[in-house]
């Protein structure tokens, strides 16, 4: 199946009074790799089953290749899904359970009968077709020794395999993943990354990643759709998001480690902290925050005063952190390269204006001299 | 119609579909519960305070008269005495007999099976037919356990032909049936305590078996008890198949169940027994409600 | 000494327990001439099973007992299942109006016993002339809220994902119910099937009340026929009849003694 566009327009949800999504617009394109993060309860995975259908929402229309499928059964939408416990039937061998979406579709109920729908006549061939069908998803997953053992037989990661074959097979409009990831360890995480972002770019569908870990949203995702509360904070690429983050919020859940903010104050169009010009420039008036990633930090020979109260070492680099001379209750982290001798005691630090962020007080990004450069 | 009604249409008739497919599943026990708990309580509580005779053409309102009458009836007040004494007999030695068999068997591993099978049997067994043994066994010429006390030098006991005798040997029957019902259950108990908690009393001083079983096999056995006990008494409350076997209602060795049954199903007083069963109903339900608050405990909504 | 105490205990206990058992069977095979014979050497001086069993089938129609227990057992069982597995989904998994209500109603039922409810059930049976039928048996056992209830609480471990799964799959929800969720809990419907037919091929009180034809009596009431029958007259034929009705259900726990304590010990409610 050629790759499908995926629209939501205006879904709202509540439960119970409490409104999880607020009149969401998302529209994916064909073959994308987009996903929703955020934290947990702020709306991504309850928008994930309705789009699947598993859910019903208030208000909205979702439709899947310009079809409208907002009251379709979720059988009738043609997505493959896959759940976080991996949701495999527990007394079905690994081979039924990749084949039933596709018994499911064709093959009717009588001949799906435990023991008699075996005897009825007429489906060998559909059988046939589905018996290849399995084998070469489970090839594709390198999972064809394992088609005869029950899920119960199977470790973490194979089962995810499985799960991940059950969705490829049925070839669907678009994949559906309800953070698949989690529920493995970190080494074998890191892996089935690399293998899903393979998978996505060999099979060139819709794919729609669901997660609270913003590494796997900025390794795998074209773009990145960042929740908050129900809302859409900033749908964007991966770079866009790091680079150009629409709020404290985005800016604080993406990176780690996490960006440093500190107060400061635009007077007369520039933006002072702590007493010091910052050099970047900007219109308005009163308090901002002012955002500045690790990395974009250096030592200096003058400028900010930090006292270092701890290092880590990781390979390459090291990361100092400690807390501010001006201000002792605002922690500050800077990457060093681990070349250069450990900074210790009271350091200065000094960053270019350009790499840095302004927030205001209402916490959205404010256009600053250095945005230019960026969008330059 | 609005765009915006177009757009809802569809989402709040998959909303409907789902409850419709919930109320679907839910309704033919939906409906035999009415038909057979909900109706047959409101009727119950009509016939009770009216004097309804099965067959009869007309009946009259007569208020609390049943129940007034009921607590006059020497035949109803004497069922209720002989079934408390009946479950005054059954509960000590149904509970605390089976908690002790407990305790030796859990002991055991390769005659564990062997013990849990010989007790358990009775509880299998068909009561009515093995109450016929037991009426068998206890007679006084032809049973085994007469002849065994005249070999021992003393006189034959005619269990079930003394009228003081009657209750207590149904009683001993009632023990006989449920101590492997109960032995069970102190089973499961048992082995839910964690051993390290038996260890850890040995550690603190605990020498003695005794000791142990005071400081930690009795205090973590407390709501098993409980339950035990609960559901002890109220199937004591339910005596009927011995006393069917063994006396019919004779000698005045009627149970609560057995009067009720005579009132309701023998001499068609429909009303009157309604009113007997309430308070049969009242009695079970104060004692349900121990068992209850069990089983609530493991439902989460 | 000590070590071999509980085994002596234990040993003298299950002889209690057990001596009605071997009493019965004993004296089924033993010739009515030996009544007074008291001793329990097992080997009868005079083998008179056959003798007696066929007194036992001759003087009432025993097999026809037998036969209603299985008629009224496997009918009792087949609704009960078949209303209280969906009933259960429905509260465990499904949403739907009045859920909770169901469930409360379901847990209050389950404290009143069927005694209690016999009254107006034999008159409203009475009233439509189907006293002394199958059906009349069967009816009041129907619904067994202990099953909703039992199987709710297994319905509910179940992951919801493998349900929305399903769902995405294309399985109707008929089809999750009985061959995705069901399957889940057979322990759960091994245990519950025992507990049913255990209790009613034993149940005298509500046969005794519907039931006075002899043709459609289960095996008690088969038993308090028989027993009036032979009233003291004639013990080998009578232990043999109890034998009989007996047998189905101790040889059953025999052979799955694991079901049988778990669908006995489950319920606390007999």
């Amino acid at each position: 199946m050629t790759p499908q566009s995926v629209d939501l327009t205006g879904i709202g949800k509540g439960f119970g009074g409490t409104e999880v999504l607020k009149n969401i617009d998302l529209s994916v394109r064909p073959g994308e790799f987009l996903s929703l993060v955020g934290m947990s309860g702020c709306g991504k995975s309850t928008l994930l089953r309705i789009l699947a259908g598993l859910e019903a929402a208030d208000r909205g229309t979702v439709s899947i290749g310009g079809r409208d499928v907002t009251g379709m059964d979720p059988s009738d939408r043609n997505l493959a899904m896959v759940f976080q416990s991996y949701a495999l039937y527990p007394h079905m061998t690994v081979r039924q359970n990749i084949a039933t979406p596709l018994r499911m579709r064709r093959l009717p109920l009588s001949a799906r009968l435990p023991l008699v729908g075996r005897m009825m006549p007429g489906h060998a061939p559909a059988r046939a077709a589905i018996g290849a069908a399995v084998l070469q998803a489970a090839e594709t997953l390198q999972i064809a020794h394992l088609l005869d053992r029950k899920p119960a037989q199977l470790s973490g990661g194979q089962r995810q395999r499985v799960a991940l074959a059950r969705a490829l097979v049925r070839d669907p409009a678009a994949f559906l993943m309800d953070e698949p990831l989690s529920n493995l360890d970190a080494k074998l995480r890191a892996h089935m990354r690399e293998e899903l972002s393979n998978l996505h770019r060999r099979l060139g569908a819709t794919f729609i990643y669901v997660t609270h870990d913003q590494v796997e949203a900025m390794t795998m995702s074209d773009r990145i759709a960042l929740m908050v509360e129900g809302r859409i904070e900033q749908l964007g690429t991966p770079d866009e998001l790091y680079c150009a983050p629409a709020s404290l919020t985005v800016a604080r859940f993406i990176g780690s480690p996490t960006i440093n903010l500190l107060p400061a104050e635009i007077a007369g169009g520039r933006v002072v902290a702590f007493g010091v010009d910052t050099g970047l420039r900007a219109a308005g008036q009163g308090p901002v925050t002012l955002g500045v990633r690790a990395e974009d930090l250096a030592l200096a020979d003058h400028g900010l005063a930090l006292r270092v109260d701890r290092a880590e070492a990781h390979g390459a680099d090291r990361f100092l952190s400690g807390s501010l001379v001006a201000d002792a209750t605002l922690r500050v982290t800077v990457r060093q390269p681990a070349s250069q001798p450990v900074g210790e005691g009271v350091v200065h630090l000094a960053f270019a204006p350009e790499r840095a962020h302004l927030f205001g007080a209402d916490g959205l990004r404010m256009a600053n001299t250095a945005d230019d450069r960026v969008a330059a | 119609m609005t765009a915006a009604a177009l757009t809802q249409g569809p989402a709040i008739r998959r909303g409907r579909s789902r409850a419709a497919r919930g109320m679907m599943f839910a309704a033919p026990a939906a409906f035999l519960l009415l038909a057979i708990y909900i109706l047959p309580i409101v009727v119950l509580g009509v016939f009770s305070v009216t004097d309804y005779q099965l067959g009869a053409l007309s009946f009259g309102f007569v208020g609390l008269d049943n129940f007034r009458a009921a607590f006059a009836d020497p035949v109803f007040l004497r069922a209720l005495w002989n079934t408390a004494l009946y479950a005054l007999i059954v509960i000590p030695f149904g509970v605390f007999g089976a908690l002790g068999i407990a305790l030796l068997v859990h002991g055991r591993t390769r005659s564990r099976a062997f013990w849990e099978v010989a007790y358990f049997l009775p509880v299998t067994a068909t009561l009515v037919a093995m109450a016929t043994v037991w009426q068998f066994l206890l007679h006084p010429t032809l049973g085994p356990v007469n002849s065994v006390i005249t070999w021992l030098g003393f006189d034959p006991v005619s269990f079930l032909g003394t009228p003081s005798l009657l209750i207590p040997t149904m009683a001993l029957m009632g023990v006989w049936q449920i101590l492997g019902f109960n032995m069970v259950l102190f089973l499961a108990g048992l082995t839910a305590i964690p051993k390290d908690l038996h260890e850890a009393a040995r550690l603190d001083g605990a020498r003695n078996p005794l000791d142990r079983f005071l400081t930690v096999t009795w205090p973590m056995l407390g709501p098993t008890t409980m339950f035990v006990v609960v559901t002890t008494s109220i199937s004591a409350f339910k005596v009927f198949e011995t006393v069917a076997v063994v006396t019919k209602g004779r000698a005045g060795a009627e149970t609560l169940l057995f009067a009720l049954y005579l009132e309701g199903f023998e001499y068609s007083n429909t009303g009157y027994a309604a009113a007997l069963t309430l308070i049969f109903l009242a009695i079970v339900l104060v004692l349900s409600i121990g068992q209850t608050v069990h089983m609530d405990r493991k439902v989460h909504y | 000494m000590r070590r071999f105490l509980p085994h002596i205990v234990l040993a003298l206990g299950a002889g209690v327990m057990l001596l009605p058992f071997y009493w019965m069977v004993l004296t089924s095979i033993r010739s009515p001439s030996e009544i007074f014979d008291v001793s329990l050497w097992p080997v009868p001086k005079q083998f008179d099973a056959a003798e007696n069993y066929a007194r036992a089938a001759g003087q009432v129609p025993m097999a026809r007992f037998m036969l209603n227990g299985v008629i009224v057992c496997a009918g009792i069982l087949i609704v009960q299942v078949l209303t209280a597995v969906p009933a259960a989904y429905a509260i465990a998994k499904l949403r739907f109006p009045g859920r909770r209500l169901l469930l409360t109603l379901v847990i209050a039922a389950l404290c009143v016993p069927i005694q209690a409810l016999a009254l107006p059930l034999f008159v409203g049976l009475a009233k439509a002339g189907l006293l002394n039928t199958y059906f009349a048996m069967m009816a009041p056992f129907f619904l067994s809220v202990f099953a909703i209830f039992l199987f709710h609480q297994s319905f509910r471990s179940y992951p919801d994902e493998i349900i929305e799964a399903a769902r995405m799959d294309g399985f109707s929800e008929m089809e999750i119910c009985w061959g995705l969720v069901l399957r889940g809990s057979l322990p759960s419907l091994a245990a519950f099937s025992v507990f049913s037919v255990v209790a009613h091929w034993n149940d005298l009180y509500w046969p005794m009340i519907v039931v006075s034809d002899t043709a459609l009596a289960p095996p008690p009431l088969g038993m308090l026929f028989f027993s009036d029958v032979e009233t003291g007259a004639n013990y080998g034929a009578l232990m043999a009849g109890a034998t009989l009705i007996t047998a189905p259900m101790v040889v059953c726990f025999l052979l799955a003694r694991r079901h049988f304590i778990a669908g006995i010990t489950m319920t606390g409610v007999k």
